[in-house]
């Protein structure tokens, strides 16, 4: 059933509507509830592949559902209408605004009634696609805090890796910190690039979920198989690779790749001159996870991330 | 005065990347003014600029104290006013949300990184900043509880308000919040307005820094125009109203005005009927701190301030 979250008034003549889709379970209660979220971003579009596949598979065998599943597809949906990252009208970051406040600004509001809506959920899952600059492989990203609570259900979400940050770099004003420290947990994944689906990905992450809700009990269907996660914790280090100077990236290896110090992984030419300003070589030895897809760099703009280490 | 390169970067494809400074006097760094660090901060531009002019005609004259060396940086982000766009060209990320910086970080931690470098060891910094929504405000100084600022001297610029305000966990990465962690007395000032220069107001600004800078022994000086005895307020003091309808926003008031409780301060009107759909009233007597000045409005966004009475 279709429900509008959150009605607010634009200017000339238009609602704004932030709208879930509840699916229940045919016979008995509501059961546990899991939550999808995504289209914070309105640039990153991996996430609506998945809220669709992942309804089409419920869809396909309703009786097997033993709990509740809200997807909501559109946090920003005026900034996924305009090609547009954060709030239009605002230029606010989205996932900076949270957790809101009721009788705050239309945006804090707006965040408020999210985050209302969402507390109270078993397991929620707030999926990105990284931004239009980098490409992603499957991953999940966890602050230390709530590593505890949140690295047993990551690792059965079928994704590559499991990144567990330390709290030094914690963001407040994030959905998934929000719901986090209110008791609800949340998953935050990043996929893919933005602008972009990748079917393979969303797929892949779609069975993370199945076994997800298994485990939860809210899907009582077979389940795939899940891929275990390379997990990367704290102190161990991920080496960002920022691009020396500016010009045109121009990317030899593609996300995923396993690296030996050395090896190029890109270069950054200026066209007007027809020459290479520098090759980018990886510093140690590991698995590049994180590539930039943007070619227009300035300099210091991020190229990649490897994780250190050999094959896991 | 001396002209001279903050931090600079190149670019492929426009000209370098420089931030500028203009530094008046030689010896101890004792003050810093810092304008734009966004691309539609015009009014922020426009004060510097007539500090930069004013200063020089004052180190001619030999108003300066010797040893004390002032510092006026106009704008942080002259690629982005160039393009009118308000946060980084590329990846639209804010340089006051990147203090104290990475000098081997994104570009605009870099840009952060090293203009914080030279300007952080200097007694007092100021900066002319503005808010991300729309209006126009009662000039005042803003000062971040961090347990180091000073309000008293916040006072000495004798605008008409001093607003203290708790930092929010975003705050931390400000230019104002590092500056006063590592011991710059630290005061961000707003005028009347930011996308469109309003030159009673910059007079004023420039009269405050001027002004505040003699109190401090930096600079031999009357200050010319009037020096008001600010008023300290917190910030959670003041009174948001918001507009509980959307459409065209008609105000009634100005920033300073005084109000009763009671009065009606805008209305919204159906952008379709032309009638009059909700008025926004004063919930107590107070002075006007903030209205908005775009044509229409959201839903339940924030079109008036007001600073209640003291009594
Ligand atoms: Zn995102």
């Amino acid at each position: 059933m279709i429900k509008t979250v959150v009605r607010v008034g634009l200017p000339v003549g238009e609602d704004l509507h932030i709208r879930k889709n509840r699916l229940s379970p045919q016979t008995g209660g509501p059961g546990r509830r899991v939550s999808i979220v995504t289209g914070t971003h309105g640039d990153e579009l991996e996430g609506q592949y998945v809220c669709y596949a992942l309804q089409r598979r419920i869809q396909a065998q309703p009786e097997l559902l033993r709990g509740t599943v809200d997807i909501y597809p559109a946090l920003n949906p005026l900034g996924l209408n305009s090609v547009t990252r954060g709030i239009p009208g605002f230029d606010l970051d989205m996932n900076r605004s949270f957790p809101g406040q009721p009788d705050g600004d239309m945006n804090e509001a707006v965040a408020a009634e999210i985050v209302q809506d969402l507390l109270g959920s078993d397991l929620c899952l707030d999926i990105h696609a990284s931004n239009i600059f980098l490409t992603e492989i499957p991953q999940i990203r966890i602050n230390e805090l709530h590593a505890a609570q949140l690295l047993p259900l990551a690792r059965l979400a079928n994704v590559d890796l499991v990144w567990v940050h330390s709290n030094a770099t914690v963001l407040e004003s994030t959905l998934a910190y929000s719901l986090n420290s209110r008791g609800t947990p949340t998953l935050v994944v990043e996929m893919g690039v933005g602008m972009r689906i990748t079917k393979s990905y969303g797929d892949q992450l779609v069975d993370g979920i199945f076994r997800l809700m298994a485990e939860l009990g809210v899907w009582r269907g077979d389940v795939p198989e899940v891929r275990a996660p390379v997990v990367s914790q704290p102190p161990e280090e991920v080496a960002f690779l920022n691009a020396p100077v500016s010009g045109i990236w121009l990317k030899h290896l593609d996300h995923g790749a396993r690296l030996r110090a050395g090896d190029v992984l890109g270069e950054i030419l200026d066209p007007l001159r027809g020459q290479v300003l520098c090759a980018v070589t990886a510093p140690v030895d590991g698995w590049l996870f994180t590539v930039r897809e943007y070619p227009v760099v300035d300099q210091g703009s991020l190229l990649a991330r490897i994780l250190p280490g050999g094959e896991r | 005065m001396e002209r001279q390169i903050v931090y600079e970067s190149r670019s492929l494809y426009r000209d370098d990347f420089r931030v500028t400074g203009f530094a008046f006097g030689q010896g101890e760094p004792a003050m810093c003014i810092v304008g734009s660090m966004r691309g539609n901060e015009y009014q922020q531009l426009y004060i510097c600029s007539q500090l930069v002019r004013r200063l020089g005609e004052l180190e001619a004259q030999g108003r300066l104290v010797p040893d004390r060396q002032i510092l006026v940086i106009p704008c942080v982000n002259p690629y982005s006013m160039n393009l009118q766009k308000r946060f980084w060209c590329i990846d639209n990320t804010d340089i006051n949300r990147m203090f104290p910086g990475y000098a081997l970080g994104e570009t605009t931690q870099r840009v952060a990184a090293g203009v914080f470098d030279q300007i952080q060891r200097y007694q007092y910094g100021v900066q002319f900043s503005s808010f991300y929504m729309p209006g126009a405000f009662v000039p005042h100084v803003r000062i971040m509880k961090t347990g180091y600022e000073d309000r008293e001297m916040a006072v000495r610029f004798g605008l008409p308000y001093v607003v203290l305000h708790a930092p929010r966990p975003f705050d931390t990465t400000t230019l104002n919040y590092n500056w006063q962690i590592w011991d710059t007395k630290a005061f961000t000032l707003y005028t009347a307005s930011n996308s469109r220069v309003d030159r009673p107001s910059a007079h004023q600004a420039v009269e405050a820094v001027l002004g505040f800078m003699a109190d401090q022994d930096l600079l031999r000086y009357h200050r010319h125009g009037s020096f008001y005895l600010s008023r300290v307020v917190e910030s959670e003091d003041m009174i948001a109203l918001r507009a509980d309808r959307a459409g065209f926003f008609e105000s009634f008031v100005v920033p300073g005005q005084e109000v009763e409780a009671g009065e009606d301060l805008a209305r919204i009107l159906d952008p379709y009927l032309g009638t009059e759909q909700s008025r926004v009233t004063a919930p107590a007597a107070g002075t006007v701190a903030f209205v908005r000045d775009e044509a229409m409005t959201y839903e339940s966004t924030t079109v008036v301030k007001l600073i209640p009475s003291d009594d």
